[in-house]
């Protein structure tokens, strides 16, 4: 792809025709599929989605009532197990391009109860937090703490959405080939999430 | 090539059968388009009434007793926010931008239908929770289009009980639609470009519309942002952008947040809008000028750089809202900057439809003339947001009427002039029908001059210091008598325009019903919708076949050509020449 050349063409001039009488197709080829072009716009609004949510939480935190929470250990090893989900994913997405096939339903399988454990271990702690009297109300760093985790939890269940859709698929006997799309696709989107919750993560014990 | 198989199966098409596939719950980018239009076209009628409320309060203080203050800031807030987000946001990419991309690309449909269907039903929800609020206890939201708390969400603003809920539910509504329209219509003009459409062959259209859907995508998650933070704080008692305030001797239970906070976030998002709306404008309205000219854009590439670089630049501008927020004077002066800089492309842009309509053959059909309306209302609202970037001239002049002014000629009376232009010059493809000719031009007149009558007085009362969002002024020794006489004068005018635009709405019922019916190519232009095999183009666009394309969408008055225009899709060879005329050579040929 070179933006460049694309961005200086002459239109009104046909000297870059090729025998058929066409200009060379100098189209911008980011991704192989409109599928993978749309998720890697998607995965763009969702990085300034939380991007403005950290900068807001930067802002609001120099303000002098922020009392930071107690950080939970509990997080640790939710970070292992979306960690872990993002690994099985990327597994079964490198045995699929390989043709083992039988691996696709284990993977799948495996991937999806380390994210619904993930998702659980995120509520538990909430549980725990709200336990010791840290509402959502209480101080800034309580309420950006339940919302930073709650979008980021609903993200993941807008992705386990999908991975429903192609297990499905894949359970009713659909050709693997045809699902090796959509098992690249949450892959990639797991590994996103994954960085994000990195992120948001280091952002929370930081403070 | 990936996008030739994405464009071109026919066998995947969704072939519609009954009433219901067909019209309710359709796939057809152009059904589509058609059900965004006619929604937004809808609310947008709500809001011109709602404009005219305010009017007849401020040009006839107490008379009218159904307006009292609580329903005149109501009628403001909702008449601001349904025409730029309801109305002008979605009938630019979710109307336009579903008809004319795919068709101006060669393309059968967009490249996710279903998502696109889904990006519709979502927007009429969100409409539909807007509206709800109108019905509720405390009627809708009165705290000004941009929403600012503390008073948002406070006791004492009208509709601060369910309102505000509600309008923040349905602008959270509207971004899930706009997001999965926007994936669609950009992944379609990366992918789905028929057979010699380079980026750089596409119509201007397509330019401004692409990019203006790259800015919501990423400038709409600031409104998200802000309206989920601010849900949080009126229905949970959250403190991320509430200070600590005492009602009436009571402590609300807020304490520390930042209202500025809030300001940056909705800015962040507000200024792209600006563009989000006016980018598919220049856009269209470059094709209608060149069409109608008979001259190719002059600039082409430095129309699609300028489109661009605006776009870009827009991300950076935001705090030009909020020079009387009391920031660091440094802060402003970058602000102020960066603003001043947008004009640069934005002239560049403005000189070349001039210059593409000097030396043209001009023909002063009805989308002509909104098309060159639009460039005098913008000029002149561009001037006077020269202005208003600078800091010193902005904080007099903030709160006055020379901003409502400036934003309504810029903002407002520009993109409406482009949206006539766009819709009478595709309505005999989009209907298969020609409108009434003599009708639009009673139109166009009466809302051009009209507008004029309105907003142009608009900026002397800005000078003499006449507040915007009052109510009512009173007995107040700066304003003269003439000023309210002026007020009235104002009144008079937008009831005119207003009612104006039943002209309009007559001349499309009338057409659609028993217009002439209009030839597959009434204007003689070159781009590819208007060489579909029908008109109105039938389910997959084109055909068995995709076109091919084999140059610009500009060739028009070409030396030597029969006809004075060249379509994009006809092949060099099969182009008519004159008597005599020699072979068909392009341009750049010519001048070696």
């Amino acid at each position: 792809m070179n933006l460049y050349r694309i961005l200086t063409e002459k239109p009104w001039q046909h000297n870059r025709l090729n025998d058929a009488g066409l200009a060379d197709d100098a189209v911008l080829s980011l991704a192989s599929s409109p599928q993978k072009i749309a998720l890697m716009f998607f995965l763009g609004v969702v990085a300034v989605l939380f991007a403005l949510f950290i900068t807001a939480y930067v802002i609001r935190m120099e303000l002098d009532d922020w009392r930071p929470m107690p950080e939970s250990g509990l997080l640790w090893f939710n970070t292992l197990l979306l960690f872990l989900s993002s690994i099985v994913l990327q597994w079964t997405r490198n045995s699929l391009k390989k043709g083992l096939d039988r691996k696709l339903k284990t993977g799948l399988l495996i991937g999806a109860l380390l994210t619904i454990g993930f998702i659980f271990g995120q509520l538990e702690v909430w549980r725990q937090m709200a336990g010791e009297g840290y509402y959502l109300y209480n101080n800034p760093a309580n309420s950006f703490f339940y919302v930073l985790t709650g979008i980021h939890g609903l993200h993941i269940l807008g992705g386990l959405w999908v991975w429903t859709r192609a297990s499905f698929r894949v359970w009713s006997g659909t050709d693997p080939e045809e699902v090796r799309l959509s098992v690249e696709l949450c892959a990639v989107y797991w590994h996103f999430l994954l960085l994000v919750w990195l992120v948001l993560f280091a952002l929370i014990s930081y403070t | 090539m990936a996008y030739i198989p994405i464009a071109d199966q026919p066998s995947e098409l969704h072939d519609p059968h009954s009433f219901i596939t067909k019209y309710v719950w359709s796939q057809d980018h152009k059904v589509i388009a058609i059900q965004y239009a006619c929604t937004a076209i809808f609310v947008g009628l709500i809001a011109l009434v709602l404009s005219g409320m305010m009017r007849l309060q401020l040009g006839y203080p107490d008379t009218f007793s159904f307006i009292d203050p609580s329903n005149y800031y109501q009628f403001v807030t909702m008449h601001g926010m349904i025409m730029v987000i309801y109305l002008l946001t979605a009938l630019f990419l979710g109307g336009f931008g579903n008809y004319l991309i795919p068709l101006q690309i060669g393309a059968r449909d967009m490249v996710f239908p279903y998502l696109n269907m889904l990006s519709y039903w979502f927007y009429l929800l969100s409409v539909l929770i807007l509206l709800a609020s109108f019905f509720v206890v405390g009627g809708p939201t009165g705290a000004g289009w941009t929403l600012y708390p503390p008073q948002a969400i406070l006791r004492g603003t009208p509709g601060a009980d369910m309102g505000i809920v509600l309008m923040l539910v349905s602008l959270a509504v509207f971004i899930v639609a706009f997001t999965m329209g926007g994936l669609n219509y950009v992944t379609t003009v990366l992918q789905a470009r028929t057979h010699g459409m380079t980026l750089m062959r596409m119509p201007l259209s397509v330019w401004g519309i692409f990019v203006a859907t790259i800015l919501g995508l990423f400038a709409f998650p600031a409104l998200f942002v802000s309206a989920v933070m601010m849900a949080f704080d009126k229905l949970i008692g959250t403190s991320f952008f509430m200070p600590a305030i005492q009602s009436l001797g009571q402590d609300l239970g807020y304490a520390g947040g930042s209202p500025i906070l809030f300001q940056h976030l909705f800015w962040f998002f507000g200024h792209p809008e600006v563009y989000i709306v006016a980018l598919p404008a220049f856009g269209l309205v470059s094709d209608v000028l060149s069409t109608h000219a008979r001259k190719n854009i002059f600039g082409y590439r430095m129309m699609v750089w300028a489109i661009v670089i605006i776009g870009a630049l827009s991300f950076i501008v935001w705090a030009h809202h909020m020079y009387v927020s009391g920031m660091n004077p440094y802060f402003g002066f970058f602000f102020a900057f960066t603003t001043l800089i947008i004009a640069v492309p934005t002239a560049i842009k403005v000189y070349n439809w001039v210059l593409t309509l000097w030396q043209g053959n001009i023909r002063l059909t009805v989308p002509m003339l909104f098309a060159m309306g639009f460039i005098f209302t913008f000029i002149h609202g561009g001037l006077t947001g020269i202005f208003l970037g600078n800091v010193t001239v902005d904080l007099p002049l903030s709160d006055t009427y020379f901003v409502v002014a400036h934003f309504h000629m810029v903002m407002g009376v520009s993109p409406i002039m482009v949206l006539f232009a766009a819709i009478y010059h595709w309505f005999p493809k989009i209907s298969g029908k020609m409108f009434n000719v003599t009708l639009g031009k009673i139109h166009f007149w009466a809302t051009f001059l009209g507008t004029y009558a309105i907003y142009l007085p608009m900026h002397y009362l800005g000078f003499l210091g006449v507040p915007r969002r009052y109510y009512a002024l009173g007995n107040t020794d700066f304003i003269p008598d003439s000023a309210m006489a002026l007020n009235a004068n104002i009144t008079q005018a937008a009831i005119f325009v207003g009612i104006m635009q039943l002209v309009f709405i007559i001349n499309i019922i009338w057409s659609l019903k028993s217009g002439p019916k209009a030839e597959s190519n009434p204007w003689d232009a070159t781009s590819l919708e208007w060489q579909t095999p029908d008109t109105p183009p039938v389910h997959g666009n084109w055909g068995p076949k995709l076109p091919v394309v084999y140059r610009w969408a500009y060739e028009y008055a070409v030396p030597g050509v029969k006809d004075d225009f060249v379509p994009q899709s006809v092949p060099p060879e099969e182009v008519e020449m004159e008597e005599g005329a020699g072979k068909y050579v392009d341009r750049s040929e010519e001048h070696h």
